[in-house]
């Protein structure tokens, strides 16, 4: 058992036998009480209404995606940016950070509907909100990572004659990667919350309007389609950035 | 001159000295503790010659760690002076090299590079970098192979012992030959026997580099070991309470560790450490 637990392939096993295991278990529970596919559709059910519906599901898809990446993208640079800045600047850390913890406990789903006022329906609503809700972990960890290198690493170099750039390139910058890297995972998983948010209120395209629509002409089944689409592209863009990390900062223990 | 300091038991160093590459002018150091001002350091006054090994031993707090940060510079002494070659240091000197009792290393560079990183700092290896690599890896290979690890230098320091990794630390603080080398409690982490082997590998790599070099340490059999000279720290406020010559010829190897003569030093070390 401890080497099964152990192996390589146990992380990937397990979790899909456990999966198939409750859709199968879904599936009996949704035969056995004759339950109608208009309030809770069995597995099987889903997954006709996903091969009929294939096409929609699969451009619809990209579009949330390419959302997702283009907001995202903007988080990172947004993110590393201010983190850098909090995290050497004593008086930027004053300033900002309130501003920035205020501003990141207000509801995303609150401002999509503002963002449709301003900007219309479709692609920049979206990218603004997957922007806004990834931006804050990244610049938060990136400072997190300027904050907790060792004074005794720093002394190293300092002691060298390293200048305050040398100081950076050589300790703060590689030092900060690792939070860097964790915060991308859990940043890109926002990113693709805020889109698909501002889909179900504000757009014609993705994922997010494919499930609103669905369920408003009672396709209950497409609905759930569409909802099993979005976990399994949340996976997937999580496991990118996990497997990336592990090869970038493979050193980090 | 404060009231509670041991002055019936000052040492007197004889001051100013003329031929000292390092020279501690009147230190003294003061803390704010709510509010109060706290001395630590009464007064240091001594002086250090070119490559000489020098130890500095006394109870907890009296204050010399805080005399390793005025050498480097990277806390300029509040009260006297520390001269180097004559010139007050009052800005981190450029060329000095440091361990502590934990590695340090950088985890994101390998053992090589670890190494190395100093020779990417210092000048003039820092503008020579480009070109003489090749040579520069050697001397980095070099000192690997002199502390045992020329096989691990691809491998990064999560892979290593934590003696594997004060090793490289020792060579990282000395491959770019600096004229002062800082050592701050650097075995303290270490096993007894790691430890002793580490004292023969310090010796080796010092023999070659021939610098200045100041140990803090509690461990009196390592002062001994490696020492040229023992400076015995009183209790808090401190001062210099006792001075040792080791007169035992280098290299001092583990045998010599264990002589009557070794252990009369060790002893007469220890008599002189009071505490607070």
């Amino acid at each position: 058992m401890n080497t099964l637990l152990r192996s390589k392939y146990a992380s990937v096993v397990l979790p899909t036998v456990t999966t198939l295991l409750l859709f199968i278990l879904w599936e009996i529970i949704v035969k056995i009480f004759h339950i109608p596919s208009f309030n809770v559709p069995a597995p099987s059910a889903i997954w006709s209404a996903a091969v009929e519906k294939s096409q929609p599901l699969i451009e619809n898809s990209l579009v949330t995606v390419q959302t997702t990446m283009v907001g995202f993208s903007f988080a990172i640079v947004a993110g590393i940016f201010l983190g850098f800045l909090i995290g050497y600047s004593r008086l930027a850390y004053l300033i900002l950070y309130p501003i920035l913890v205020g501003f990141n406990t207000i509801p995303k789903a609150a401002l999509a509907p503002l963002f449709a006022l301003w900007f219309g329906l479709g692609f920049l609503p979206a990218v603004l909100t997957a922007f806004l809700l990834a931006f804050f972990p990244i610049a938060a960890n990136v400072a997190l990572g300027l904050e907790t290198v060792e004074p005794e690493m720093k002394d190293v170099l300092r002691a060298l004659g390293a200048s305050q750039l040398e100081l950076f390139r050589k300790v703060g910058l590689p030092h900060s990667m690792p939070y860097l890297f964790a915060s991308l995972k859990v940043a890109v998983s926002f990113a693709f919350i805020g889109s698909v948010i501002s889909e179900t209120v504000a757009s014609d395209k993705g994922v997010g309007y494919l499930v609103v629509s669905a369920s408003a002409s009672f396709d209950v089944p497409l609905g759930f389609a569409g909802l099993l689409t979005l976990s399994c592209l949340g996976i997937m863009l999580y496991s990118f950035f996990a497997i990336l990390e592990k090869y970038v900062v493979h050193w980090a223990r | 001159m404060n009231q509670t300091s041991p002055t019936e038991n000052r040492l007197i160093v004889p001051y100013p000295p003329q031929d000292g590459l390092l020279t501690f002018d009147g230190i003294g150091l003061e803390y704010l503790v709510d509010g109060k001002p706290c001395k630590i350091i009464d007064e240091v006054s001594l002086s250090i010659h070119q490559g000489e090994f020098v130890s500095f031993v006394g109870p907890s707090g009296c204050g010399k760690t805080s005399l390793l940060r005025m050498v480097s510079g990277l806390a300029p002494a509040p009260i006297g002076q520390v001269l180097y070659h004559n010139r007050k240091i009052n800005k981190p000197l450029k060329n000095v090299g440091i361990a502590f009792q934990s590695p340090t290393l950088l985890p994101w560079r390998n053992i090589l590079n670890n190494v190395l990183l100093p020779l990417e700092v210092v000048q003039p290896y820092k503008r020579e970098f480009k070109q003489k690599q090749a040579k520069f890896i050697a001397m980095a290979q070099d000192m690997l192979a002199t502390v045992g690890l020329k096989d691990f230098q691809s491998q990064f320091p999560w892979q290593l012992s934590g003696g594997m990794r004060q090793r490289v630390s020792l060579c990282r603080a000395l491959i770019h030959q600096p004229e002062i080398l800082l050592l701050d409690e650097p075995f303290a982490a270490l096993d007894a026997f790691t430890r002793e082997e580490m004292w023969f590998m310090l010796q080796d790599l010092w023999l070659r580099v021939k610098c200045v070099c100041i140990l803090i340490t509690h461990d009196l059999r390592e002062a001994v070991y490696l020492s040229d000279t023992i400076y015995v720290m009183g209790p808090r406020p401190s001062s210099i309470l006792y001075k040792l010559k080791v007169d035992l010829p280098r290299p001092r190897t583990l045998e010599d560790s264990l002589t009557d003569e070794f252990n009369h030093y060790v002893a007469d070390v220890r008599r002189h450490i009071k505490r607070n």
